[in-house]
C-alpha cells in the first residue's frame, strides 16, 4: 500500500518553457489518472473533506464516480454544488480546505480533490455537456451587482431555483476578478467565459459597462427587481505609505494585473501598453504577488523577486503557487520590507531601500510579530515594484445607497443571512470579508441565493 | 454595442470632434464635470474622456476628442453609424457646484470640452461666470460660440495672436484680477502644464482653485489605482476621489510625468498601426 500514499502526479509544462509563456502550467490528469487517483479515496465515514468545502461538494460520491469510470455522474454531482467546477478545480486552496481534512494526508498525501474536480469539470465541457433541464421560471426577479465568483454563483443557485436574474458588471467583460485578476496560466480566460456561457445558456441575463451606484442605482434596482446581492468584490488596492511610491515603475498588482489578464497588454494585437521591466520587485505573498511576479517573469524581466515581510512559512498563497514561481526562478526575499522607493533623475524607479526583519512577541491570535532589524537596510535595484498587498471594498455602493451599512474598511455589513441592513438587499464575497478567496466568495453567494429565495418567499 | 449617432468636427484644422455616442447607462444620471470610460473594440484600450453633455431622454452622452494619443486617433476616424465596443459611466465625482458668487473658468485647448459645460453649470446654478478660452492659434479655437452664449463674460486669446488677444489663458486671468475682479473660485481644465501655470497664477492671491484633472486609468472605478496623483501630501484617486482637486494641492510635476510614463510605447503604437495597416484598424 505504500505507493498509495503518494498522489498520481499532474503534467506540468517544464519550468524553463512556461517561464515565457502564458500558456496553462498545470496540463491536467487523463482519465486513466484520474481513475487512478480516485481509487486512493478510502470513503471514510467522518467524510471530513466535505466539512471542509465552502460549497458543500459531495466529494466521495463524485471521487467515487470517477473511480467508477462514470465522468458523467461525476461532473452531474459535482455540478449541482458548485455553479465554477473547472474554475475551483484549478483555483481553490484545495490544502487549507477539502484535502487539508482528507483522512488519507495523515499518513501521506492527501487524496488530490482540487485535480478530479478540473478532470471532471473540462471533461464534461470536452463533451460538450451543458447544465441539465432548465428550472420553471418563477416569475420572480433578481439583480446581481458584479459577475465576480460571488455574482456567478449567486445568479447560477437563483436561476437552477426558477428565478430570473439579470447581472450587472461594470467592466466590458464577465468574471469580475477571474478575468482581469488571475492570469492565463494559472487559470485560462476561455474556462471564465466557458462557465459565463453556461450560466447564460440556464438563463442568467448579463450586463456589462453597468456602474452599478453610478449608471443606476441599488434603489433603482429594487423599483425592478425583489432583491438584490452586491457581490461587488474589493476592487480597491492598498499601497503600502512609503516615500516614492508614486513613481514611474510602482504599479498596484491590480493595474498590472489588469494590464495583462483583462486588457491582454501582451499581445501585439490589443492595445493597452505594458512595459516590460527588466528588475522587478513585488512586494507581498499572496497569491496575487506570486500572480503578478511570474507575470513579469513572462513579460521578459531578467529578475523578479517576491519580497515579502515575514518567513516561507508564513507565505498566505496556494502552496502550488509558491512552489510554480519557485522553479520558474523567482527569488524570495523574504523577512523583507521595503521602507523607500528610489528614482532616477527621470523619476522612474531605480531601487527599494529594503529593512531586514526579525521575529518578536507573539500577538493575541498567536502570530508572531515582525520587527525591523536596525541597520540592517539594504538596497534591491528594480526598475519596477508591484504591490500586492490586499485590496478595500469600493465606496462607490455605500456611498450612493442610503441606509447601507459599512464598517470602518468599508466592509458592508451583514447578519449571518447575508441581509444587509436595506430590505431586500443581500451581499457577500470580498465586499463583506474584504479580499478572499474565490471559493469562499462563491460559498457565500450560493448562501446569499438561498437567503433571498427564503426572503422572496416569505412575502408571498 | 453603442453606436455613434452624430460626428462633427469642432474646430477649422479639424483636430478635435465632437460625438454624440448612444449610451443610456452611462447618460441616464450623468453631470457636469464626470467622464465615461470607452473602448473601441475588444482588442482595444480603456480611456477616460469627460463627457461634455448627456441626453437622458435620448440615452446619449456626448463626447469631445482631440486626436492626440492612439485610441483618439483610431476614434476621430471613425463615423456616425460605427459603434463603439464598450461605453461605461458616468464615472468620477461631478463638479461641486456653488450657488451665486463669482467664478472663473479658464478653459486650455481641448480642455474647453470640459470649461463649457462647467461654465454652463455654474452659471445655472446662479453664478456669474468669466470664461477663459486659450488656444494655441486659430485654427483650433473651438466651441466659442458656446462658450460665448453660456457665460457671463467670455475671453478667448491664442498663443500667437491670430485670433481674439494675444496672450496665455493664465496670463488673461491674471490681468481680470489686478483688474479688481474678485473670484470666489477658479476652475481650470487643459494640458497638465497649462494647469500647473494657472495654479500658480492664482496662489499668490489666495483664491480657491480646481483643476480637473484626467491622467492614465483602465477601470476608471478605483480598482488599477493607474490615476493616483498626490494631493496636499497624500495619495488620491483621480477616478474615484476627483477628477476635481484643489490646484494648489496637486503635485504638478508628478502628475505631468505620470502622464508621459507611456509616451513610448504610443510613438510604437502609432507607427506600427500605419506601417502595418496604413491605419485601418485590425486587417
Amino acid at each position: 500500500m505504500a505507493e498509495n500514499r503518494k498522489r498520481v502526479p499532474m503534467a506540468e509544462r517544464p519550468a524553463a518553457e512556461r517561464a515565457r509563456s502564458f500558456e496553462e502550467v498545470a496540463l491536467g490528469y487523463t482519465a486513466e489518472e484520474a481513475r487512478q487517483e480516485a481509487e486512493r479515496c478510502l470513503h471514510c465515514k467522518k467524510r471530513p473533506c466535505t466539512g471542509g468545502c465552502p460549497v458543500g461538494v459531495p466529494i466521495p460520491e463524485f471521487v467515487g464516480k470517477v473511480a467508477e469510470g462514470d465522468f458523467a455522474a461525476a461532473y452531474e454531482l459535482v455540478r449541482r454544488a458548485n455553479a465554477l467546477p473547472a474554475v475551483c478545480g484549478r483555483v481553490c486552496p484545495q490544502e487549507n480546505q477539502c484535502e487539508g481534512q482528507c483522512v488519507r494526508g495523515n499518513k501521506g498525501e492527501s487524496v488530490a480533490i482540487g485535480r478530479l474536480e478540473r478532470f471532471v469539470a473540462d471533461w464534461a465541457a470536452e463533451q460538450g455537456l451543458t447544465a441539465g433541464e432548465k428550472a420553471a421560471p418563477n416569475g420572480h426577479r433578481v439583480a446581481v451587482v458584479g459577475s465576480g465568483p460571488a455574482g456567478l454563483s449567486c445568479a447560477g443557485e437563483l436561476c437552477a431555483l426558477g428565478y430570473s436574474v439579470t447581472v450587472f458588471e461594470l467592466l466590458h467583460k464577465v468574471g469580475g476578478v477571474l478575468s482581469y485578476g488571475i492570469p492565463e496560466f494559472r487559470l485560462p480566460k476561455s474556462i471564465v467565459e466557458r462557465e459565463a456561457t453556461q450560466l447564460a445558456a440556464g438563463g442568467v441575463e448579463f450586463v456589462t459597462n453597468a456602474v452599478v451606484g453610478s449608471s443606476v442605482t441599488v434603489d433603482e434596482l429594487l423599483d425592478e427587481y425583489e432583491a438584490v446581492f452586491l457581490g461587488s468584490g474589493a476592487g480597491l488596492p492598498n499601497f503600502l505609505g512609503i516615500p516614492g511610491e508614486n513613481l514611474l515603475g510602482v504599479y498596484s498588482a491590480n493595474e498590472y494585473l489588469t494590464r495583462i489578464n483583462l486588457m491582454k497588454a501582451y499581445r501585439s494585437d490589443y492595445d493597452t501598453p505594458v512595459k516590460h521591466h527588466r528588475r522587478v520587485a513585488v512586494v507581498g505573498g499572496g497569491n496575487v504577488a506570486m500572480d503578478a511576479a511570474r507575470c513579469a517573469l513572462r513579460l521578459g524581466a531578467e529578475e523578479v523577486s517576491i519580497v515579502y515581510r515575514r518567513g516561507m512559512e508564513e507565505l498566505p498563497a496556494r502552496r502550488e503557487e509558491v512552489e510554480h514561481a519557485m522553479a520558474e526562478g523567482i527569488r524570495f526575499r523574504l523577512l523583507s520590507n521595503p521602507v523607500e522607493v528610489l528614482g532616477d533623475e527621470k523619476g522612474r524607479v531605480r531601487a527599494l531601500r529594503c529593512a531586514q526583519m526579525t521575529y518578536g512577541e507573539s500577538d493575541e491570535s498567536g502570530r508572531r510579530s515582525v520587527h525591523p532589524v536596525e541597520g540592517s537596510e539594504f538596497l534591491l535595484e528594480a526598475d519596477a515594484m508591484i504591490d500586492a498587498l490586499g485590496t478595500n471594498p469600493n465606496p462607490l455602493l455605500r456611498s450612493t445607497t442610503e441606509g447601507l451599512d459599512a464598517d470602518r474598511r468599508g466592509r458592508i455589513l451583514t447578519d449571518g443571512e447575508l441581509a444587509t441592513s436595506r430590505e431586500g438587499v443581500f451581499a457577500g464575497g470580498d465586499a463583506v470579508t474584504g479580499a478572499a478567496t474565490v471559493i469562499l466568495a462563491m460559498g457565500a453567494g450560493k448562501k446569499a441565493a438561498h437567503s433571498i429565495h427564503r426572503y422572496i418567499q416569505s412575502k408571498q | 454595442m453603442f453606436p455613434i449617432l452624430s460626428k462633427r468636427a469642432l474646430n477649422e484644422a479639424a483636430t478635435v470632434y465632437e460625438f454624440r455616442i448612444r449610451a443610456p447607462l452611462a447618460a441616464a444620471h450623468c453631470r457636469a464635470g464626470q467622464f465615461v470610460i470607452i473602448q473601441l473594440d475588444e482588442q482595444g484600450e480603456r480611456i477616460p474622456l469627460t463627457v461634455a453633455a448627456c441626453d437622458a431622454a435620448e440615452g446619449s452622452v456626448t463626447v469631445m476628442v482631440q486626436a492626440a494619443g492612439f485610441t483618439t486617433r483610431l476614434l476621430c476616424g471613425m463615423e456616425a453609424g460605427d459603434e463603439l465596443f464598450a461605453v461605461a459611466g458616468p464615472l468620477g465625482r461631478a463638479t461641486e457646484l456653488k450657488n451665486g458668487g463669482n467664478i472663473a473658468v479658464v478653459g486650455g485647448g481641448v480642455g474647453c470640452a470640459i470649461a463649457w459645460p462647467v461654465a454652463r453649470a455654474f452659471r445655472d446654478a446662479g453664478c456669474h461666470v468669466d470664461l477663459i478660452a486659450g488656444f494655441r492659434s486659430r485654427d483650433i479655437v473651438m466651441l466659442e460660440e458656446e462658450m460665448r452664449r453660456d457665460s457671463s463674460e467670455f475671453f478667448l486669446c491664442t498663443d500667437d495672436g491670430s485670433y481674439g488677444e494675444k496672450c496665455f489663458g493664465n496670463a488673461k486671468l491674471e490681468a481680470l484680477i489686478r483688474e479688481g475682479r474678485r473670484y470666489d473660485e477658479v476652475f481650470i481644465v487643459g494640458p497638465p502644464i497649462m494647469m500647473k501655470f494657472t495654479s500658480l497664477t492664482t496662489r499668490p492671491y489666495g483664491i480657491y482653485t480646481v483643476a480637473s484633472l484626467c491622467p492614465v486609468m483602465i477601470d476608471g472605478s478605483g480598482m488599477c489605482g493607474g490615476c493616483r496623483v498626490t494631493v496636499g501630501g497624500e495619495t488620491r484617486f483621480a477616478c474615484v476621489d476627483g477628477p476635481d482637486f484643489d490646484a494648489h494641492q496637486v503635485d504638478w510635476d508628478e502628475l505631468i510625468a505620470r502622464c508621459g510614463f507611456y509616451a513610448d510605447e504610443e510613438a510604437e503604437a502609432r507607427e506600427h498601426n500605419c506601417r502595418m495597416t496604413g491605419g485601418v484598424r485590425h486587417g
